[in-house]
């Protein structure tokens, strides 16, 4: 479970978040929508305990982030968007290093390993060392490296960035599959397809603050007029659908 | 719709400038093209804006690390003014040979500079020349390869060049002051430093590029780093060779004419490095030449364009293999197996972190190469002590305690060298991964203290074997013996708090380069800070060494409160200085939001 109040986050002037209130119950998989630059990272990097927030309180699976830290963070698993790991260790060096800063080692966490990494098509490249991966390989290490621990509460940044399509389709059933098991998934992306199709309920973030929160068929109301969820977005963020092209092209 | 301008149509071959690039209308045979007559200024204005945005990097406290900064440079600075200054007015003093004594002081400090700059532009031009993240940008970009390699040369030359200015300008100062320079004398000194610094960038920057095109893609970066390596250990080695401490003992000279012939002897006569002490000394001796100036510019000139010539031809090809992949396999270490089940004891999350410090330095040939010059420079230093006239006329009891002594300064400066190669990039290292330990149930403490241990061990077994091997050499009283393992122990583990500390204040979190980040801003406050620490530290045991010293002469006891006194203070000096900055690490790595 994730718990924000009145979560905020200033840098100098600029409010990046503005006292966000939210509630994401065990056993859902949450979606994060909003703009570029709308907050969305800030306040993923905050409830992984990565940026801390300037006011406002933040409890996963019932701990207090900002009291008790480590124990919040032994719950957590974090996929960040820009996949950045050790270059000169291997994919199976690199889980075993991250069980190891939960305190997990032995042969369950190798078994663990060998499966995630067979999950996504890594097995090959167990041995290997990470420099020689692709961009999409190193966000399936990661990812599989969020999932090794076994947390209670995953956060996740744009999941399918750089993802194939056979991995995304993985990735999602993945998700599906752990929430239904009693965990919780926050995740931001702009795919909205994704978003419709695999989370249970939405909200919708702009300069800041929550601009609306529910299922899809909530949304829908709330943006009176229908349509699919780019649509709902694009209604309730106040964003032009598209601009003159040739406008844009002839300047 | 808005309308725009249509230009006028033109003729084949012509130019038509729009909005500063130049369209190449096309000409029969010649394939149509744009090329951007962006100036030199323009590529490097990124560059001027980010330093001008952040001088001290991305931080808050600017002003407080700035105020450090000055302190230390101010310290620093003005004890090598005040040094030299002493020295060289000591050599005016002497008639004959004190100007050429001088002259030939200077030559020495201008090819130790010279060997320096050759390796750091080697390295910095791997970095601006084939990994920089805006290089990516630019090849793309419809730049000219001329005003590339104008752009990218320039920024090396100030990458690797900004520290030894930092050293040179007290050096060159004193002996401005020393000698009576004039107000011309600081002109004189710029006209001789600019192609100085400008000849080893031109020359650096061509061996790196004639490197990454001969040498396997894959392996590039491993070999280069290894070459460069082995060229600065051979620096180290030629300069030994030069047998230096020669010119220290004229008596060692059959004749005063053989030694003064030495020093009129120039120290290497095809140099740079040479002509430049030359064209300074000459003007200081009020003998003005024109002929070091006419070497040094024409010299710097044939550089410049040799190496844009090479880059014109190479620089595409060994762009293009530079960035294919790393490497793909690795082997799995016993050793690394063994120091596992060794650390087992200590918890999952400390054996870890201990075996990625580890696997990390021994598979990243830029880390692990710098051992090579390590070991090169403790045998030269060990070699230089088996040679010192530690026997014959004037050569005391006293002496001999106190050479033990001055070896401690040395050792304390190895370690300091050593300590910013391994132990200050260490969070620097860290930048890119942080996410993931921050987002972990892993405490900074933690992660700090196990980089310390894992720095901090390999640091103190060289240096007691470092100290134990010379003080054999110099056959120390057992004493002395003592006083040199407790301070170089204390010595040891100030100094890798040090680095820690301003490792995690200064960090280069964004370096395309390891090899850099040692010869960073934060590594040379690094350097100046130890360099005061050791000062300090022999300075408060030097009272009780000489009370000792003078007990032991006069067949008296020593005062046993003074020896307390002297060595407790040291002790606990540096025991403030191992864990205060270790302590700030901690809190400006929790402040961090990265």
């Amino acid at each position: 479970m994730i718990e924000l109040k009145s979560l905020t986050k200033k840098y100098g002037s600029f409010t990046a978040v503005d006292s966000i209130d939210l509630s994401v119950p065990d056993g859902e998989l949450f979606g994060f929508l909003g703009p570029n630059g709308a907050g969305k990272t800030t306040t993923l990097r905050m409830i992984a305990g990565i940026l801390q927030p300037t006011s406002g309180s933040i409890h996963l699976a019932g701990v207090d982030l900002s009291a008790d830290p480590l124990a919040a963070k032994a719950r957590l698993g974090f996929i960040p968007d820009r996949p950045f790991i050790y270059e000169k260790l291997t994919g199976a060096e690199f889980l075993r290093f991250v069980a190891g800063l939960y305190g997990q080692d032995g042969d369950k966490v190798e078994h663990r390993g060998r499966e995630l990494m067979a999950l996504f098509d890594l097995e090959e490249w167990a041995d290997e060392l990470v420099e020689s991966y692709s961009h999409g390989m190193r966000q399936k290490l990661i990812i599989s490296s969020a999932f090794i621990h076994r947390p209670d509460v995953i956060v996740v940044d744009e999941p399918m960035v750089g993802l194939d399509p056979k991995a995304a389709r993985i990735l999602k059933d993945l998700f599906r599959e752990y929430v239904r098991r009693g965990h919780t998934i926050m995740m931001s992306t702009h795919t909205l397809e994704v978003a419709e199709a695999l989370c249970d309920r939405i909200a919708i973030i702009q300069h800041g603050k929550i601009r609306a929160v529910g299922t899809i068929q909530d949304l829908r109301a709330e943006a009176t007029g229908g349509g699919g969820l780019e649509e709902i977005f694009l209604r309730l963020t106040g964003e032009r659908a598209a601009r003159d092209a040739m406008e844009v092209l002839d300047a | 719709m808005r309308s725009t301008p249509v230009p006028r149509a033109a003729n084949a071959g012509e130019t038509l400038k729009v909005n500063g690039w130049t369209h190449m209308t096309p000409v029969r045979g010649v394939s149509p093209g744009i090329v951007s007559d962006t100036s030199l200024n323009h590529l490097l204005s990124p560059k001027f804006i980010s330093a001008r945005a952040r001088p001290l990097g991305k931080t808050e406290n600017r002003a407080g690390r700035l105020i450090l900064f000055f302190i230390v440079g101010g310290v620093f600075w003005t004890f090598v003014f005040g040094m030299l200054y002493r020295l060289l007015r000591y050599f005016r003093g002497i008639p004959e040979i004190g100007a050429l004594l001088a002259g030939k002081l200077l030559a020495v400090m201008f090819v130790s500079l010279f060997g320096i700059l050759i390796l750091s532009n080697v390295v910095t031009a791997l970095s601006s020349f084939f990994l920089a993240k805006d290089l990516d940008l630019l090849v793309a970009a419809p730049v000219d390869w001329l005003r590339l390699y104008g752009a990218k040369l320039l920024e090396t030359t100030a990458h690797s060049s900004w520290m030894v200015v930092l050293i040179a300008t007290p050096v060159l100062t004193a002996y401005g002051i020393s000698y009576h320079g004039g107000f011309l004398y600081p002109l004189v000194a710029v006209a001789s430093m600019l192609p100085f610094l400008f000849i080893p960038a031109a020359l650096g920057s061509a061996v790196t590029l004639l490197l990454v095109n001969i040498f396997p893609a894959r392996r590039t970066r491993d070999i280069l780093s290894v070459i460069a390596v082995l060229a600065a250990a051979g620096v180290v080695l030629l300069f030994r060779l030069v047998r230096p401490e020669r010119l220290a003992r004229p008596e060692g000279f059959r004749s005063l004419v053989e030694f003064i012939a030495l020093l009129r002897a120039p120290t290497s006569s095809w140099m740079p490095s040479e002509w430049a002490a030359q064209g300074i000394m000459g003007w200081l001796r009020q003998d003005p030449e024109l002929l070091p100036f006419y070497m040094l510019w024409s010299t710097a000139a044939v550089a410049v364009v040799l190496g844009a010539l090479l880059h014109r031809f190479l620089y595409a090809r060994g762009f293009s293999k530079s960035q294919e992949s790393g490497e793909r396999w690795v082997r799995q270490g016993a050793v690394g197996r063994l120091v596992g089940r060794m650390l087992t004891p200590w918890g999952v999350m400390r054996r870890e972190l201990v075996l990625k410090e580890m696997r990390l330095f021994f598979r990243d040939t830029t880390q692990w190469s710098q051992l090579i010059l390590l070991a090169v420079l403790v045998v030269v230093y060990v070699f230089n002590i088996k040679f010192l006239p530690l026997r014959g006329e004037g050569i005391t009891f006293f002496l001999q305690n106190v050479i033990p002594f001055v070896n401690l300064i040395l050792a304390g400066f190895v370690l300091a060298s050593i300590a910013a190669r391994f132990i200050f990039p260490g969070i620097s290292l860290e930048g890119r991964t942080l996410w993931l330990l921050r987002s972990s149930p892993l405490e900074m403490r933690q992660l700090l203290w196990s980089k310390f241990w894992v720095g901090t061990l390999p640091l103190l077994a060289l240096a007691l074997g470092l100290v134990f091997a010379t003080d054999v050499l110099l056959q120390v009283s057992g004493f002395m013996m003592a006083v040199s393992i407790f301070t170089i122990t204390m010595l040891t583990f100030a100094i890798a708090g040090l680095a820690l500390g301003f490792g995690a204040l200064f960090p280069k979190f964004n370096t395309e380069n390891a090899a850099q980040i040692p010869t960073s801003f934060g590594g040379l406050v690094l350097m100046m800070a130890s360099v005061a620490l050791i000062g300090l530290v022999i300075v408060i045991e030097a009272r009780p060494v000489y009370q000792y010293v003078g007990a032991h002469l006069l067949h008296s006891e020593p005062s046993i409160a003074g020896l307390w006194l002297g060595f407790g203070g040291a002790g606990l000096i540096c025991l403030a200085v191992t864990f205060v900055p270790i302590r700030i690490a901690v809190k400006r790595m929790k402040e961090l939001e990265r």
